[in-house]
């Protein structure tokens, strides 16, 4: 076996890094909303990046292990203990069958992320174990985790190569005003430089609506040339959408594949892991960062990754 | 092509944009271009999005860069004419008019001046052009649907509609893929499913394609929905006769 859910939490999700390749079909990608959290979860306990992890929003879950296995957690303190003590995140850890891991009340960061050696026995639909709550399909019956709900593991593991090593320094999510890269496209056209200006020359709030599809944020209104519909256009994950009202909101991990807003740039990919474990009330200052440099961070996180794993898996 | 423009859709896609309007010839060159780039084998693309006005391309930045798939794109196009593309097919969608799948034809006949049979005869007339595919998994965006039988939405939508409901929205036809709540005037339904997440090809429709309505008859609607079942229904496609 692996785990039982004894306490369900806000949402607790099966996500991996999505479902690509049938977004032509209208399929939503889903995915971790923190992909940097995810990936350091898996390399930890020796996984592939891809793998699927659970996703913990705000108020985490109670969790029974039925079985023996290494774990992993990160992402943002939401309070994680085990058997009641205090838990050291980003370090691989053996936990026995009869253990309880537990959250509390959120510290810093919005959403942890925990990692299993081997996995969760769960399908894979369409390439993907991510859950698609719009669809409902993939993860764990295509929902959100409930009391009650047993999940196996696929392949536990109670020894690693190097398990000693496997921790790293626990990030800081304390910070409640943040930077945040953007290149300009697909549709910047559609605003005057004056609106490009505000937009990277003021601070934005987040709102209360921010959930897995979308964050928006108010500040400064954004004009539009003429306004901010467009025919129907393709949208990638950290699209800054600005509808007619000139607010922003980018889209986040379940967004919908095509919409007709205009989209002023995109959070670069390096970044989106800040803003998935934003609060509302964050503070958002959009820097901008040309095409190259943005590619040039994203393969470079790719390399530590790549490095990291084999430092630990030899 | 000298109207296409490559635009930085974030640091993992682009956009290949090839007009602002919904028109046939820019769903037209929109799949040709796909057809060219699946055909090319381009290392690094994850996917490709057909929309009203683009392509986006989901592609991997440690595999190949901007700039270089720009290049690579221009060399595409460059040898677009050499490319051979197949003629778009149709599909034929059989559906059960009006009675209980249908609630609304009534309304839609009155609202435009006609009989319910003018209605089914006038909407399995035309080959709809499927421009893209999106909202939710395997909702088609539908053109060329007659005027003459355009009809506003609901004013109050229904909580639940089935899956494989027909309707129509003010000049818009369209199918739904899935059990949804939804405001559009409901003609028929299809036994047919668009949408299947255990089936190999889970969603049925592709961009680019048509689609024929076929009015059946009840006792022709269940049956299909029992071949449907059973995995032994044959769909009926051929090409698209082109129109000059």
């Amino acid at each position: 076996m692996g785990i039982k859910i004894i306490k369900a939490g806000l949402l607790t999700t099966i996500q991996d890094m999505g479902r690509f390749g049938y977004q032509e079909t209208g399929m939503s990608v889903s995915g971790v909303m923190d992909t940097r959290s995810a990936s350091l979860a898996n390399i930890l306990v020796g996984n592939d990046e891809n793998e699927g992890v659970l996703e913990v929003t705000m108020m985490g879950p109670t969790i029974q292990f039925t079985a023996d296995n290494i774990i992993a957690v990160t992402g943002g303190d939401l309070s994680a203990a085990l058997d009641g003590a205090p838990l050291t995140t980003y370090k691989a850890i053996l936990v026995k069958a009869g253990q309880t891991l537990s959250f509390a009340a959120p510290k810093t960061g919005a959403r942890a992320y925990v990692a299993f050696a081997g996995g969760l026995d769960v399908p894979v639909v369409m390439g993907s174990k991510s859950t698609n709550l719009k669809s409902k399909i993939g993860g764990f019956n295509g929902r959100k985790l409930e009391a009650g709900d047993e999940i196996g593991f696929a392949a536990p593991k109670t020894s690693l190569p190097n398990l000693i090593m496997r921790k790293l320094p626990v990030p800081d999510f304390s910070a409640k005003s943040h930077e945040i890269r953007v290149v300009l496209g697909p549709q910047d056209d559609c605003f005057p430089q004056s609106s490009i200006d505000t937009f990277f020359n003021n601070e934005y709030t987040i709102s209360n609506e921010y959930d897995r599809m979308g964050c928006r944020m108010q500040g400064p209104v954004i004009k539009h040339k003429v306004g901010g519909d467009i025919i129907t256009d393709g949208i990638s994950f950290g699209a800054v959408q600005v509808p007619s009202h000139g607010n922003p909101i980018v889209m986040m991990a379940d967004h919908q594949t095509t919409g007709g807003y205009t989209k002023i740039g995109n959070v670069i990919s390096v970044d989106l892991p800040i803003l998935a474990q934003c609060m509302p009330g964050h503070k958002i200052h959009f820097k901008w960062i040309s095409i190259e440099a943005a590619q040039y961070w994203y393969c470079r996180e790719k390399k530590e990754y790549k490095e990291l794993k084999e430092e630990y898996n030899g | 092509m000298s109207d296409v423009r490559y635009l930085v859709s974030g640091d993992c896609a682009m956009c290949v944009e090839f007009g602002n309007e919904i028109k046939p010839e820019i769903n037209k060159k929109i799949r040709a271009f796909k057809i060219a780039v699946e055909k090319a084998g381009v290392e690094g693309i994850v996917e490709t999005i057909p929309t009203y006005r683009s392509l986006l391309v989901v592609y991997k930045p440690e595999v190949i860069g901007f700039r270089a798939l720009a290049k690579k794109f221009d060399e595409i196009m460059n040898d677009m004419g050499n490319i051979e593309i197949p003629a778009p097919t149709v599909i034929e969608i059989p559906v059960l008019y009006g009675g209980e799948m249908g609630p609304d034809i009534e309304y839609v006949a009155s609202h435009n001046g006609k009989t319910v049979e003018e209605v089914i005869k006038i909407h399995t007339s035309e080959e709809y052009l499927i421009y893209m595919l999106g909202f939710i998994a395997g909702f088609p965006y539908l053109g060329g649907m007659s005027e003459e039988i355009a009809t506003p939405r609901l004013a109050s939508p229904r909580v639940k509609i089935e899956g494989g409901s027909v309707g129509i929205a003010g000049m818009q036809t369209g199918i739904y893929p899935v059990a949804s709540p939804g405001g559009w005037q409901l003609i028929g339904r299809t036994p047919l499913k668009m949408y299947d997440a255990d089936r190999e090809k889970p969603v049925l429709l592709e961009a680019g394609q048509y689609i024929k309505f076929v009015s059946v008859t009840e006792a022709e609607y269940k049956e299909i929905e029992k071949q449907v079942e059973n995995n032994t229904y044959k769909y009926v496609t051929y090409a698209k006769k082109e129109v000059e």
